[in-house]
C-alpha cells in the first residue's frame, strides 16, 4: 500500500519535528554530477525529505560504477538521472524531482541553476569541478555552493573535512586524494558525500530564509 | 616587502606578483583551481593582470579527480 503524502510527512515530522521538516520541504537543492558523490548526496537528501531535487548528469550507469555509486544491477545502461529519480521516488514519491541529462558548461550555469537554494558540486573531472565552482561563484553569488574535493582511497576517514571558503561556499573532502593515484571506493566516497549532504541540511535548517 | 596570507599561511614577498605568477610558481594547473582574494572569487580571465598586494588574504582551491 502506497503511503499518502500526509503519512510520509507525518513520519518525517515524527523524526525531525515539524519546524525542521517544513524548512526541508521548501528547500530546492541541485546536484551537479550523479556519480559516487552526487548519487549518495541525492539519496541522503531524499531520505530527509528535501522538497525539490534537481539532478543533472549526461552519463549512463555502468557496471564499474557499482563499487561506490548508488545504483543497482537493474539500472545498468540507464541514464543516471532516470535511475536516480526512480530510487528517490521509491523513498518518497512526493519529492519533486527535475532532471537534466546534459553536460554542464559555464555558460549554461546561470539558467540551469537559477532557482536552486543550494548547488552541490559532484563532478569527477578536476577541470569540470573548477569550471562549475568558478561559474557559480561568479554568476550565482547569492546561491549556496558545496563542493567535494579529494575522497579517493580507504581509511583516513578523519582527513575528510568540511571547510568554509567563502560566506556561501563550503568545501568538503581531504583536498588531496585524487583518483589518479588511489581508487575511489564506496566507504570513503560516501563520507565526502555525507559531508555535503549534512552541510546542505544544516544550511536549510539554520540559514536559508534567515538572510533578509 | 609585502605581507600576504595564502591558504592560512602568512608570508613575506619582495614585491607583489600576479595571481597567475603565483599559481605557476606553485605548479598549479590553472584549469583546476578556484582563487578567492579578500573574500571574493577572482575570475580566471584576470589571473594574469590581478596583483596580490600587501595585506591580501587568498584562498586557492586546487581540485583533484574523483567524485
Amino acid at each position: 500500500m502506497m503511503p499518502t503524502q500526509e503519512e510520509i510527512y507525518e513520519a518525517l515530522c515524527k523524526r525531525h519535528g515539524k519546524a525542521v521538516q517544513d524548512k526541508l520541504a521548501k528547500a530546492k537543492v541541485a546536484i551537479a554530477g550523479l556519480g559516487g558523490l552526487g548519487s549518495n548526496i541525492a539519496i541522503a537528501l531524499a531520505r530527509i525529505g528535501v522538497g525539490q531535487l534537481h539532478i543533472v548528469d549526461f552519463d549512463r550507469v555502468d557496471l564499474t560504477n557499482l563499487n561506490r555509486q548508488h545504483y543497482f544491477i537493474r539500472h545498468l545502461g540507464q541514464y543516471k538521472t532516470e535511475a536516480l529519480k526512480e530510487q528517490i521516488l521509491q523513498i518518497n514519491p512526493y519529492i519533486h524531482v527535475t532532471m537534466d541529462c546534459l553536460k554542464i558548461t559555464a555558460d549554461k550555469v546561470p539558467a540551469l541553476f537559477a532557482d536552486a537554494d543550494i548547488i552541490c558540486e559532484a563532478f569527477d573531472v578536476p577541470e569540470n569541478k573548477a569550471m562549475l565552482v568558478n561559474a557559480v561563484l561568479e554568476y550565482l553569488p547569492d546561491t549556496w555552493l558545496l563542493s567535494g574535493n579529494g575522497m579517493a582511497g580507504y581509511g583516513q576517514s578523519n582527513a575528510i573535512t568540511t571547510r568554509q571558503i567563502l560566506p556561501k561556499f563550503y568545501l568538503c573532502g581531504d583536498n588531496i586524494s585524487g583518483n589518479d593515484t588511489k581508487s575511489l571506493m564506496a566507504p570513503r566516497v560516501a563520507i565526502c558525500a555525507a559531508h555535503e549532504a549534512n552541510m546542505a541540511a544544516e544550511l536549510i535548517i539554520e540559514h536559508i530564509g534567515k538572510e533578509e | 616587502m609585502i605581507t600576504v596570507k595564502i591558504n592560512g599561511q602568512t608570508m613575506q614577498w619582495e614585491q607583489s606578483m600576479t595571481i597567475q605568477q603565483y599559481l605557476e610558481s606553485q605548479n598549479h594547473t590553472l584549469t583546476r583551481v578556484a582563487v578567492e582574494q579578500n573574500g571574493r572569487i577572482v575570475p580566471k580571465s584576470i589571473y594574469s593582470t590581478q596583483h596580490i598586494e600587501d595585506g591580501d588574504t587568498l584562498e586557492v582551491v586546487s581540485f583533484v579527480g574523483g567524485g
